[in-house]
């Protein structure tokens, strides 16, 4: 990748996160904190990867603490997101409910 | 090696696969309607990322990534599905501090092979140091705030020149990682002081800052961890990384600066002047006296209004009272009683904290309104209930400039005919300002837990027959 296609990237997504927010209820904020908490356990990927490839034993124990860490920031993430928006669906059901009779 | 199958071009493709599946999935997340798929999106995104990357070409060391995923994945799990409802944000600062210290990891370990002799470029090796330092402050910033909204630490430590010292960390950070990215002293030993330097920052930086002000600090963390696992995405030339990270990155920039305008501050302010802790000695003196009243005489003034709106805050989330909170709303609404929920930007410890907690409960969203939306309504409204909320409600800030809430916007429920407020004791609130509300001619004070005195409300309007 070329430093300035990737720059090109960088300023895309910058603007895609932005909108994303942009029109965001108040009722979402921290679910979407949450949601945006998990997606950078993205890095769980870079993790194996510099572990995948470290050499000596220093560098293979930092390795495995990145990928420890990067899962527990992917699945924990994960985890507490789907459980606050869990709620969200029942009580958006109830609400339905109460309109509909 | 596995005939003309090109595992390279795999990989790429399906890290395209990944950035288009976050960002439909955050897309998602950001209506109540289609949230609950959004995270199912990500979360598939997720999952091949993971599974594509053991194809990622000249890797080794197998064994120790699937003892390190299985490891972190489990303990992650078990905690995740464990912490209660209340305690969601001192969890979510935990997991954000793991991220930024797996973007520290890596660019630790990038810096150690650049340290050994197997170089990069300068731009890389910039990139590496500046992503290195902004997750290692997170890391340990994001354990620090963890460990304050646990209750781990409740001390916060100031001394003179605290800011300068702050400052003197940053500059030998940034000093290491010069030497090592420009290659003028690139041995092992300044790779560790890079990161010496940051995670004593993130320490430092979080340690003075009080408990108030932890909503924006966790979500300031958040966007770093953002950044810096896309800083990371260059130095591996990782587009998933690069796009993820900097969606998270900005994203989070713009919920920080929105958090940090409802409570009428700006960032550097949140970082630098301490407050949350202190201004227990500021403003002007409250005149009158609190009155108290009693469970009985509130339940029949709310089952005989027309319109009660409910201000939960932090308060209501340590006492757990929501479930409580909503059964009486449901007696009062069987009753034709109109009832509202008013939510303040920053009320409890996040942003949306509260409608999490009422979510939780089964308060149906049409019922919940933000500051906007019913800053108007106290008027018309016979009872203003505050569970547990307390700057949010003071008018102070409309009117005493010497006060360090002033100019913040606030629930105007002093406008209401009554105003109750159920609190434990006659204490200040967490940022130590005292409220003008409760010593109003409209106010009584309901003592109690948050819990317990609800209890007495239900079983007082039940009374009411």
């Amino acid at each position: 990748m070329t430093g300035i296609v990737a720059l090109y990237i960088f300023m895309l997504a910058a603007f895609t996160g932005y909108e994303i927010i942009a029109r965001v209820p108040v009722i979402l904020h921290t679910p979407l904190m949450s949601g945006s908490n998990f997606v950078h356990g993205i890095v769980l990927v870079g993790a194996m990867v510099a572990l995948g490839n470290a050499d000596t034993t220093l560098e293979k124990v930092i390795g495995f603490t990145g990928v420890l860490l990067g899962a527990g920031n992917a699945v924990g993430g994960y985890v507490v997101t789907e459980r606050m928006l869990e709620m969200f669906r029942s009580s958006g059901a109830k609400a339905k409910q109460k309109g509909s009779h | 090696m596995l005939g003309g199958f090109d595992a390279s071009f795999v990989v790429q493709a399906s890290y395209f696969v990944t950035a288009v599946l976050f960002i439909m999935g955050l897309k998602r997340m950001s209506s109540p309607v289609t949230a609950r798929s959004g995270i199912l999106w990500a979360g598939a995104g997720m999952v091949v990322a993971t599974l594509v990357t053991f194809l990622y070409p000249g890797m080794s060391n197998y064994e120790l990534i699937i003892a390190a995923i299985v490891i972190g994945s489990l303990l992650a799990w078990w905690s995740g599905k464990r912490v209660a409802m209340t305690d969601m944000p001192q969890m979510i600062a935990l997991y954000n501090g793991m991220g930024g210290g797996a973007a520290a990891a890596i660019a630790a370990v990038e810096l150690y092979k650049h340290a050994q002799g197997d170089a990069h470029t300068l731009t890389i090796s910039v990139l590496a140091v500046i992503g290195g330092i902004i997750g290692a402050v997170s890391f340990s910033g994001s354990l620090i705030a963890w460990a304050k909204l646990d209750g781990k630490i409740n001390k916060t430590l100031r001394f003179a020149g605290q800011k300068f010292f702050n400052m003197l960390l940053l500059i030998g950070a940034l000093v290491a990682g010069g030497m090592v990215a420009l290659h003028l002293n690139a041995s092992p030993l300044f790779v560790t002081l890079i990161f010496a330097f940051a995670l004593l920052l993130g320490i430092a930086m979080t340690l003075p800052i009080g408990g108030a002000d932890m909503p924006v600090v966790i979500s300031l963390y958040n966007a770093l961890t953002g950044l810096a696992v896309a800083f990371e995405g260059f130095v591996l030339s990782n587009a998933a990384m690069i796009i993820a990270g900097t969606v998270v990155g900005s994203a989070g920039t713009l919920l920080t600066q929105l958090m940090a305008r409802a409570m009428n501050r700006s960032i550097g302010n949140v970082l630098f002047s301490n407050f949350g802790e202190s201004g227990g000695a500021a403003g002007g003196p409250v005149t009158g006296s609190m009155k108290p009243i009693e469970a009985t005489d509130v339940g029949v003034m709310m089952a005989f209004a027309e319109k009660v709106i409910v201000v939960p805050g932090y308060g209501m989330a340590v006492a757990q009272a929501q479930h409580k909170v909503w059964e009486m709303c449901q007696l009062l609404i069987d009753r034709g009683v109109t009832v509202k929920f008013a939510i303040h930007p920053v009320a409890g410890r996040m942003p949306g904290h509260m409608n999490v907690l009422l979510a939780e409960a089964g308060v149906p969203y049409d019922l919940i309104a933000d500051l906007d939306e019913i800053n108007a309504e106290f008027e018309t409204a016979d009872v203003a209930l505050i569970i547990g909320a307390n700057d949010v409600v003071n008018p102070v800030a409309r009117t005493d400039k010497s006060s360090p809430i002033y100019g913040m916007p606030i629930l105007n429920a002093d406008k209401a005919k009554n105003v109750i407020v159920i609190k434990r004791g006659q204490g200040a609130g967490f940022s130590g300002i005292e409220n003008a509300l409760f010593f109003l001619d409209n106010t009584r004070m309901l003592y109690g837990d948050g819990q317990k005195a609800t209890a007495a409300l239900i079983a007082a309007i039940k009374a009411v027959g």
